[in-house]
């Protein structure tokens, strides 16, 4: 905009121009860039903070760890937490189940995991998982008493058929990933903190 | 648009070409804001006050979504949700205090942008609808700013709502009746602020639109300028790109930099300590002003304190409207051929008086209901009214005007022909002389 439709002669007089053909930088055309990019950079930064507004405010990141007593799940049993606003399922698998989880060939899964890599030593069976389908979120069944936990006898998500074994590993349906297991721990033998 | 030599749009790539043809959106914007709108040459600053207010409204409407992402219209959350933005939204605090006082800075621009057309006799003809125009988009910027102020919910806002909405039970028989309609209740509450809060949001859209309108208007007969002589030729006018966006833009500049001293270290200057405070319908506070751009009129309303055949709450809220309502007929009540008060040295006096009398006005509205405020109220009112009715009509009547400049460009030129040449086409004589300067 600096330059090409202006004519090759002095706006005010006594200005210097350019040479014979009208080209090269004029002082004129150096402040025309100084000036439309200084506005150009003020713009820029008066983005940010209407952009930054969408990000988590600081009282939804005060909901980042979530304490659960899970004392009074029983072998075979499993229950639903909130974290983040979404559903954490924690499940006290039984011996059979932690033996079907264990005779899987990990090789031969989408995403190959053990049980060992997805719950803490010693507590193999308490398994934690994020209750979202990795395919587009859902919240899969199976957690409840009596809900289907489809043909592999862990999870099954209503939405797609995905089917997710006793180990929350992916195993039959379009989801890409085994159900996620969040950052937790043990705080006491009957609490778990999770975040 | 505009005169007959303002520059045709020539697109200047195909693609330009190619759109132009088919939607020729780049030809409008070309003859609205580009090179396309020629300008009489010497528009002071004054005559960046459109565009600042443009900005304004602008910067309202953007930060206004995305406050709206985290308000709550709802009473009992209204006020928890805009301390909420204050401490736990990311850059809440700064998009609230831009929205905050850009409603001051909004009203400023308009304040400056209203007496330039006083004073240069903006409003005469052929610019009649272009000024009522601005007179409509004022009101409905007032409502804007009231329903706005209702938002947050504190004490301020409460018995705002409560005082201005009781300016309609003053209309005889009907108003208690419209105003528990228009409040959705007995007292303001949940249903007033939620109406509240949708036409808070739907007016600047509304203004938008009237705004488009007024340069619409703006642009058949040109801006105006401070001599007041019609633009005659071309030598009278460059066109609005570069010319005037770049002093739009330094102009834009400067009043960021004022802006930002008002976001960044005076927050809190010109907002009441009390709107910290949740709204409680049974306590008002002591003190009860509205935001500083209401207080002349806030002063005439109170200036009415005896019945006079009506009621004295009744005279104030139908004086207070017609101290605006009087500025739709300002082309009528002031005869004077002359626009620019430059040429008018009796109308020149009184315009300072009248500015004088609404700082006056300004101040009784903030201070306290003493009897000296309230005497000093009632002068000012009655001078307002007595400009408007009586002096503009016989000072246009009796006035004689300084002798007016042929034209704009010998007005402000000093003869040399290069100088005032239409800009572009000029000086075939001085191209053989640059070329040696530039040596």
């Amino acid at each position: 905009m600096a330059t090409v439709s202006e004519p090759a002669q002095p706006m005010m007089p006594g200005e210097p121009v350019a040479d014979a053909s009208g080209q090269g930088v004029r002082r004129r055309d150096f402040i025309n860039i100084a000036a439309t990019s200084f506005a150009g950079v003020g713009a820029g930064v008066a983005i940010v903070p209407l952009l930054m507004q969408f990000a988590p405010s600081a009282d939804v990141q005060a909901l980042s760890t979530t304490e659960v007593d899970i004392s009074k799940i029983q072998p075979g049993q499993g229950i639903k937490a909130v974290w983040r606003k979404q559903p954490v399922f924690i499940r006290n698998l039984l011996p059979a189940e932690i033996a079907a989880a264990n005779k899987v060939d990990v090789g031969s899964l989408r995403d190959p995991q053990s049980l060992a890599d997805r719950t803490k030593p010693g507590k193999a069976n308490w398994l934690i998982t994020l209750g979202v389908c990795t395919h587009l979120g859902c919240v899969p069944l199976g957690i409840g008493e009596g809900e289907n936990r489809g043909e592999y006898g862990g999870y099954f998500c209503p939405c797609h058929g995905s089917a997710y074994d006793t180990a929350g590993r992916i195993r039959k349906g379009p989801a890409p990933k085994n159900l996620v297991v969040p950052e937790y721990s043990f705080t006491s033998p009957t609490v778990v903190q999770i975040g | 648009m505009s005169f007959a030599w303002a520059k045709p749009y020539e697109p200047t790539s195909p693609f330009m070409k190619w759109v132009d043809e088919r939607l020729p959106v780049p030809r409008l914007v070309y003859g609205a804001i580009g090179g396309g709108y020629p300008v009489p040459r010497n528009l002071n600053y004054f005559w960046n006050f459109g565009v600042l207010a443009g900005l304004a409204l602008m910067i309202q409407i953007i930060t206004g979504i995305v406050l709206a992402m985290h308000y709550y219209s709802y009473a009992g959350g209204a006020f928890d949700s805009v301390e909420r933005i204050m401490r736990d939204v990311p850059a809440g605090w700064v998009l609230r205090y831009v929205h905050q006082n850009g409603a001051s800075f909004f009203f400023a621009i308009i304040y400056i942008h209203i007496f330039r057309g006083l004073f240069y006799g903006s409003y005469k003809a052929p610019r009649e609808m272009v000024w009522m125009l601005g007179v409509t988009i004022y009101l409905l910027m007032m409502a804007t700013a009231f329903m706005g102020y209702v938002l947050p919910w504190g004490q301020m806002s409460y018995w705002g709502a409560q005082v201005i909405t009781g300016f309609f039970s003053a209309i005889p028989v009907v108003g208690e009746p419209l105003r528990i309609f228009l409040l959705g209740g007995y007292a303001p509450d949940q249903a007033a602020l939620t109406r509240f809060f949708s036409l808070h949001y739907l007016l600047p859209f509304i203004i938008a639109a009237v705004t488009i309108l007024k340069i619409w208007a703006l642009h058949i007969p040109g801006s105006s300028n401070p001599t007041g002589v019609d633009v005659k030729d071309e030598k009278d006018t460059l066109p609005f790109h570069p010319f005037y966006t770049a002093k739009d833009g330094f102009g834009i500049g400067v009043a960021l930099l004022i802006f930002s001293i008002f976001i960044f270290f005076l927050p809190y200057s010109l907002g009441h300590p009390d709107n910290y405070i949740e709204a409680n319908p049974l306590v008002t506070p002591a003190h009860i002003v509205p935001e500083w751009y209401f207080w002349p009129f806030y002063a005439i309303l109170r200036s009415f304190t005896v019945d006079f055949i009506l009621p004295a709450k009744l005279w104030g809220v139908l004086a207070m409207f017609s101290a605006v309502l009087v500025l739709f007929f300002l082309t009528w009540l002031d005869r004077s051929p002359v626009r620019s008060s430059s040429y008018r040295p009796v109308y020149k006096i009184f315009f300072w008086v009248l500015v004088a009398d609404i700082i006056v006005l300004g101040y009784v509205g903030q201070a306290h209901i003493t009897p000296l405020n309230v005497a000093l109220g009632q002068v000012a009112s009655a001078y307002y009214f007595l400009h408007f009715l009586i002096i503009l009509p016989l000072v246009s009547k009796f006035e004689r005007p300084l002798p007016l400049p042929n034209s704009i460009s010998e007005s402000v030129l000093h003869g040399e022909k290069q100088e005032s040449a239409p800009f572009g086409l000029a000086t075939t004589g001085s191209t053989t002389a640059a070329p040696a300067a530039a040596e």
